[in-house]
């Protein structure tokens, strides 16, 4: 009947709004803490120090406004819709100029759309018209305000799926695609399955280790000749995965019910978790003059976590991938991609490939740029930056 | 001073004491658990099912006794010493056969001592329980440092080694001059250190737990079915069986957050250890039927003395001595093991470690078997049974003893 199927592509408008005793209950709990004894160690190298997390806790208890947070995303066009049989929450930011070119961002782990929040304004409304685009932030599946999955299944094909199903719901015929983290993840799912509509993608956590770099990282074969540039890349990851920043990835690939218990239970827990991220780890909050973050931002994102009860269910994405890198050419398929690609390096991210790997990567490269500014969580730390690399990368495909 | 050196070295006798407030508070936190979503699949693939951690939950707070884990630890005699800085806990239970073999036996993770209970009186008193007054052993059951009520280091440099030179010191100032050493898990590690260190007095070693395979296969035998089976098994553990492994031994404080203030958290991280152990503690709370002594009541005492010594955490860390050990010594080879060593394989365990490769880690293999039931925590499971195991692997070296 045609009732069920208007039902099912219906595109509803959405308002947040988190019930009191959910953040009261938040509140209670953290004021509740039972913290551990101090780490033995004077660095993060046991994992989020105590003094720092206790610093951030004590504050989310207090004084940080979960409503002022709740306000910033119904500022903006909140939308819901069904795709595939789960509701897909998503922010539609059109720009003033009509023949803006529709982009869809995709947030990571453990970031959300509010990491993107602050790039919305510069995207629709340029200083140049000719630059605009029209704004698609969509949460992935078992994220934030989007529907939880309660079957195995969504993995990034399926939400890459998904994804142009929305544009095209949406009106958006023709698109552009862009992310980060797990966005670049399913960006360059995307690009690989090339729906008619989509144009070209842009990441910024490119796949762009070469096959024999990874079994030399992985151990199982010999480090290959590099120049310079390369192996100080390779130095930098080799000694990364020694310093265990990939455990979370490989726990939460194996487990993401039992790490989802403690991280659902204890909010001190759920911020420890998150700190174990590289992209999260070096944030000060303001102690560093250079490094702009406050602590009200970095608490919107794991409140939001919190008081949907998504913490276990965004970690199942990590089980769904199945342990591929991301940064890897062979395990993200990346030269099967036969649309136009760009990529952006920022120099503050753990991760730095040189251009020679990126360009044996991607075939299809179009834009490659290093800026100097801006970590893992480019679009949140360096909003203007960020937006300058999207325009650039995009205008030969406008 | 002699005072000073007096109080470094003396034992003092030791009782558990849990007050009321933290008992009700241990139970208002399980009461008000915030639960996530149940897991996509049907199998434990992807951690502890959530049916399983609510029936935990349900019976923690229904029909479980907290006052158990201070009754049985006080039934019997616990003592503390200071040894290198830190305060250990142990158990020591005497036979009363004067000619009883001292054995001191060290618990894993996520165990303690109360893993180690049921076989207290199979082996000191092992005429009420079927064996022969030659068969005795005069027990100590230490807490590694970190664990229960032992004290947590505050400096780095615990890892099994120097665990390993404390317990040779804790045996030496109980006055044993000739003993014997037992490990599964952790404690194997433990064991396993205490043997190449073969510290005077240290007759042999008995394990459980082949510790040298799971760290490396290379160079073991994989041509009979037997081998290659057992090859599959630790592949299979290192591949999808690793993550609290990894966890622990790269971020223990960042788990340890959520594992102190969350009881439901330390409970499902602790019974996410082994396949074997995990579906046996599973029927346990699912459908009320334990296997041997991994019942509801000993599950939850184990949890309940985690969750009151706040020791999530320091017990997390060992794990991070052990990888940081392991990178500090990688180009070294170990010194080898030269005094006896006895292993039983457990079939329930994550790998049935054949005697090829047992063999192939230890020079002087004195005794192997390979049991009929058991498995991770065997002598939890099956106190008796391997307590026999014990007897039989030690027995030889009890020559020249009086019984």
């Amino acid at each position: 009947m045609s009732t069920t199927v208007e039902t099912t592509t219906e595109i509803r408008p959405f308002h947040a709004e988190i019930p009191q005793q959910e953040v009261d209950d938040l509140r209670r709990r953290l004021a509740a803490t039972r913290w551990p004894d101090k780490e033995t160690v004077g660095d993060a190298s046991q994992g989020v120090p105590l003094a720092k997390l206790k610093g951030l806790v004590d504050y989310w208890a207090t004084d940080y406004d979960w409503r002022k947070a709740e306000a910033k995303l119904n500022a903006l066009p909140q939308f819901v819709t069904e795709i595939d049989g789960l509701d897909i929450h998503f922010i539609h930011a059109r720009s003033s100029h009509d023949d803006a070119l529709p982009v869809i961002i995709t947030h990571g782990w453990p970031g959300s759309v509010f990491e993107l929040l602050k790039i919305i304004e510069p995207l629709t409304e340029p200083a140049d018209g000719a630059d605009a685009f029209h704004v698609v932030i969509p949460s992935l599946p078992g994220y934030g305000f989007s529907g939880r999955p309660e079957a195995p299944g969504w993995n990034p094909d399926r939400i890459a799926r998904a994804w142009d199903a929305l544009m095209q719901r949406l009106g958006h015929g023709e698109y552009v695609a862009q992310g980060g983290d797990w966005g670049a993840v399913i960006t360059e799912t995307m690009g690989r399955q090339a729906p008619e509509g989509l144009r070209g993608i842009h990441v910024n956590l490119p796949a762009s280790v070469p096959a024999d770099v990874e079994a030399a990282l992985a151990g199982s074969g010999p480090v290959p000749e590099m120049t310079d540039e390369e192996r100080a890349v390779f130095d930098g990851l080799a000694a990364s995965r020694k310093s265990g920043f990939l455990g979370y990835f490989v726990a939460l690939t194996a487990r993401p019910q039992a790490v989802g218990y403690g991280v659902t239970d204890s909010p001190a827990g759920l911020a420890a978790l998150f700190f174990w991220h590289p992209g999260f780890a070096t944030w000060s909050f303001g102690a560093d003059p250079n490094d702009p973050k406050s602590k009200d931002e970095v608490l919107d994102d794991i409140s939001l976590y919190w008081l949907t009860n998504t913490a276990a269910s965004s970690g199942r994405l990590y089980w769904e991938h199945g342990g591929a890198f991301p940064t890897s050419a062979t395990a993200m398929k990346v030269a099967e991609i036969t649309i136009p690609v760009g990529v952006t390096v920022f120099e503050e991210d753990s991760f730095r490939p040189p251009e020679s790997w990126t360009r044996r990567a991607y075939p299809t490269l179009t834009y490659f740029n290093k800026v100097e500014r801006g970590g893992h969580f480019a679009a949140w730390e360096q909003p203007d930056l960020f937006s300058a690399e999207v325009r650039a990368a995009f205008r030969s495909l406008r | 001073m002699s005072s000073s050196v007096d109080t470094a070295t003396e034992i003092r006798a030791f009782r558990v004491e849990i007050p009321e407030e933290q008992i009700d508070d241990l139970r208002g936190r399980i009461g008000a658990t915030r639960w996530p979503s149940k897991e996509l699949v049907d199998d434990r693939s992807q951690g502890v099912q959530l049916a399983t951690l609510k029936a935990l939950a349900d019976y923690w707070t229904g029909d479980y006794d907290f006052g158990r884990v201070a009754e049985r630890l006080n039934a019997v005699p616990q003592f503390t010493t200071e040894i290198d800085g830190v305060e250990i806990h142990f158990i020591h239970v005497r036979s009363q056969h004067e000619g009883a073999l001292p054995l001191i036996m060290t618990h894993g993770w996520p165990g303690s001592v109360i893993e180690l209970l049921e076989t207290v009186g199979p082996l000191t008193d092992p005429t009420s329980h079927g064996g022969r007054p030659e068969d005795a052993f005069h027990l100590v059951l230490p807490s590694i440092p970190g664990y229960g009520y032992s004290g947590e280091p505050t400096e780095i440099g615990w890892y099994s080694g120097r665990v390993a030179q404390a317990w040779a010191e804790l045996m030496q100032r109980l006055g044993y001059t000739r003993y014997v050493a037992q490990g599964g898990d952790q404690g194997a590690a433990v064991t396993d250190d205490m043997a190449r260190q073969a510290p005077e007095g240290l007759l042999g070693v008995h394990l459980n737990l082949l510790r040298t395979a799971l760290g490396s296969t290379a160079g073991l035998p994989t041509a009979s079915e037997q081998e290659r089976a057992a090859l599959e098994a630790v592949t299979t553990f290192r591949t999808s069986g690793f993550g609290y492994f990894l966890e622990q031994s790269t971020r223990p404080q960042t788990i340890g957050y959520a594992l102190l203030d969350s009881p439901v958290a330390l409970a499902g991280w602790m019974i996410d250890h082994d396949t074997d152990s995990y579906y046996k503690i599973s029927r346990a709370f699912v459908d009320g039927q334990p296997v041997g002594g991994l019942t509801r009541d000993h599950i939850l005492d184990n949890i309940t003395l985690y969750w009151l010594t706040a020791t999530g955490a320091s017990a997390a860390r060992s794990y991070w001595e052990g990888g940081r050990a392991a990178a500090l010594a990688a180009s070294q080879t170990p010194p080898a093991v030269t005094i006896p060593v006895g292993f039983t394989t457990f079939p329930g365990e994550i790998f049935r470690a054949p005697r090829s490769w047992v063999e192939k880690s230890y020079p002087n293999v004195v005794y192997f078997n390979e049991a009929e039931r058991g498995g991770h925590f065997a002598a939890w499971e099956e106190p008796e049974l391997f307590s026999t195991e014990l007897r039989a692997a030690f027995g030889s070296l009890r020559n020249g003893r009086s019984t």
